[in-house]
C-alpha cells in the first residue's frame, strides 16, 4: 500500500503525514507525478489562498495530473475547494472535479466571524469515509469560503449556513475540515480513506 | 454548531513544563508532549505552549520540541514566546505547529504580522496582547511579559493589528491574571464585538462559571487557562460538561 501527499505551495502538509503516522500508515510527501500516479492512495491537502495555489498547479502540470488519477483521492480543506469547479477566492477557475462552487461566508448581521475557526457538527453523513463515525461528529475546521451543497455533498455542516462538509464523486473525496487535526474522529476518517 | 473552545496553555522552559509538578496518571509531569496529549484526550479543543526560555539554545530546543508535540497531539497547537521573525515562524510551522503567537516583536514593529499574514495565511497569527486597566480607566498594552507598560490603547492596537493581518487576539488581562476571581468581560466583549476575528480570553479563570460568562457576558471565542488544569482544580470534562448544562456549546 502506498500512500502519497502531494506538495505544492501550500501549508499544513506535514501534518498530514504526522496524522498518518500516528494511525500507522507511511506516507511519501511527493510533487513526483510518476509517484503519484503509482500510488494506491492520493491525499491532496492544504491551507492557503486558491488562486496562487491553481496557479502553482497549472504551471507544473499538477492540475491535469490531478484529474486524471484513478485511485481515491481525498482533498482536505483547500485542496477540496481546489477540487471544485470555481472559488470567489479572487474568482479562480478550480479543477473542477466536483460542479459545486466556493463562494465567501457573508456572515451579514449574524454576528458570526470569519474565518470560521474551531469545532463543528458535521452531520446527513452518507459515505464510507464516515463508517463509525457518528452523526454531529465534531471537526476542526478552519476556513472563510464554504462549498456550497449540492449533489455530491456527502456531509453537510451549518456556519451562516447549511454548507458541503464533505463532497464525493467517483475516486475523488474531499472535506473541508482537518482530519489530521480533529483527534480520535479525525484519525477515523483518515483510517476509513486509507481503507476504501 | 460552531463550539467555544477550552484551550490550556503549557509554559515551557528548556522544553519542560514549567508549573507542571502537581499532576497523577503521568510518568513524567515535565515532559510537555505528555501532559498535552493528556490534555487533548480529554477533550481539550486546542493547546498553548508558551515557551519561556531565555537561552541562546531556544531555537533548536523548541523546533524539537514542536516536531515532537506535532506527532504525538491529534489537535492544533499554538506555540509562542519570543517569536520576532518569518524566519523563527517558518521554523515552527514546518515542524508542525498550527499557529504562532506573537506579543512584543509584533508591537515593536507591527509590519511583522503583515509579513506573517501574507506569507504563512492569518489563520496561523495570533497576537497575544497583555493589557492591564489603569486608574483612568483605560485598557493599556503591556509589552515583555507585562513589565514594559506602553501609552497604546489596547483595543486601538488589536485594531491596527486585525487590520495588518493577525487571525486571532489571544487577549491576557493583568489584572485578573492569577486571581482566580473570573475573565475580564468587558475588555473582552469590547474586543470581540468590535474584531471580525475569534477572542481568546486569558487570566482570572478559577470557577467554572467564569467561563460560562467569559462565553456570554464576555462573548469570547475561546478561554484559556493554565493553573486550574495543571492542578486539577477543574477538569476539562468536568468544565465541558457543566458548560453543556448552562446552555453553552461546547465539543464533547
Amino acid at each position: 500500500m502506498k500512500t502519497v501527499i502531494i506538495q505544492y505551495n501550500a501549508g499544513n502538509i506535514r501534518s498530514v503525514l504526522y496524522a498518518l503516522s500516528r494511525i500507522g500508515v507511511e506516507a511519501t510527501v511527493t510533487d513526483d507525478a510518476a509517484t503519484i500516479r503509482a500510488a494506491d492512495k492520493v491525499i491532496f491537502p492544504g491551507v492557503g489562498e486558491a488562486s496562487s495555489a491553481m496557479q502553482y498547479l497549472k504551471e507544473r502540470g499538477m492540475d491535469a495530473l490531478i484529474r486524471s488519477l484513478q485511485q481515491p483521492v481525498l482533498g482536505i480543506c483547500l485542496g477540496m475547494q481546489l477540487m471544485c469547479a470555481h472559488s470567489e477566492e479572487n474568482d479562480t477557475a478550480c479543477l473542477g472535479i466536483f460542479e459545486e462552487t466556493v463562494r465567501k461566508f457573508q456572515p451579514g448581521d449574524t454576528g458570526l466571524k470569519v474565518p470560521q475557526i474551531g469545532w463543528n457538527e458535521v452531520r446527513a453523513l452518507r459515505s464510507p469515509l464516515f463508517n463509525g463515525i457518528s452523526e454531529g461528529a465534531y471537526y476542526y475546521f478552519v476556513h472563510g469560503y464554504y462549498a456550497a451543497l449540492g449533489e455530491h455533498t456527502i456531509a453537510t455542516a451549518d456556519y451562516v449556513q447549511p454548507y458541503s462538509a464533505a463532497l464525493h464523486k467517483d475516486n475523488f473525496y474531499g472535506v473541508q475540515f482537518h482530519p489530521e487535526k480533529s483527534a480520535e474522529v479525525g484519525e477515523r476518517l483518515l483510517k476509513n480513506f486509507i481503507e476504501l | 454548531m460552531l463550539t467555544k473552545r477550552i484551550i490550556p496553555c503549557l509554559d515551557i522552559k528548556d522544553g519542560r513544563t514549567v508549573k507542571g509538578t502537581n499532576f497523577v496518571n503521568l510518568r513524567d509531569a515535565g515532559d510537555p508532549v505528555e501532559l498535552g496529549a493528556l490534555y487533548a484526550q480529554q477533550g481539550a479543543d486546542e493547546l498553548v505552549f508558551l515557551d519561556i526560555t531565555a537561552t541562546v539554545e531556544k531555537r533548536k530546543t523548541l523546533s524539537e520540541l514542536v516536531n515532537k508535540i506535532a506527532h504525538h497531539i491529534n489537535i492544533p497547537f499554538t506555540v509562542g514566546g519570543g517569536i520576532s521573525s518569518v524566519e523563527d515562524v517558518q521554523v515552527l510551522l514546518q515542524n508542525g505547529a498550527d499557529k504562532i503567537s506573537v506579543n512584543t516583536a509584533a508591537f515593536k514593529k507591527p509590519d511583522l504580522i503583515h509579513e506573517l499574514a501574507n506569507e504563512f495565511g492569518s489563520q496561523c497569527v495570533v497576537l497575544a496582547i497583555d493589557t492591564r486597566l489603569e486608574d483612568d480607566g483605560q485598557w493599556y498594552v503591556y509589552l515583555n511579559g507585562g513589565r514594559t507598560k506602553t501609552a497604546m490603547l489596547c483595543v486601538d492596537w488589536a485594531k491596527q493589528a486585525v487590520d495588518l493581518g493577525a487571525g486571532e487576539i489571544l487577549l491576557t488581562s493583568m489584572n485578573h491574571d492569577g486571581t482566580k476571581q473570573g475573565f475580564a468581560l468587558e475588555i473582552t466583549r469590547t474586543l470581540s464585538e468590535l474584531l471580525p476575528v475569534p477572542v481568546i480570553a486569558s487570566g482570572g479563570g478559577g470557577a467554572m462559571e467564569h467561563f460560562t460568562d467569559v462565553f456570554t457576558t464576555g462573548k469570547a471565542d475561546a478561554a484559556l487557562a493554565a493553573s486550574i488544569f495543571h492542578f486539577k482544580e477543574i477538569g476539562i470534562p468536568e468544565l465541558k460538561q457543566y458548560l453543556k448544562q448552562e446552555g453553552i456549546s461546547v465539543r464533547l
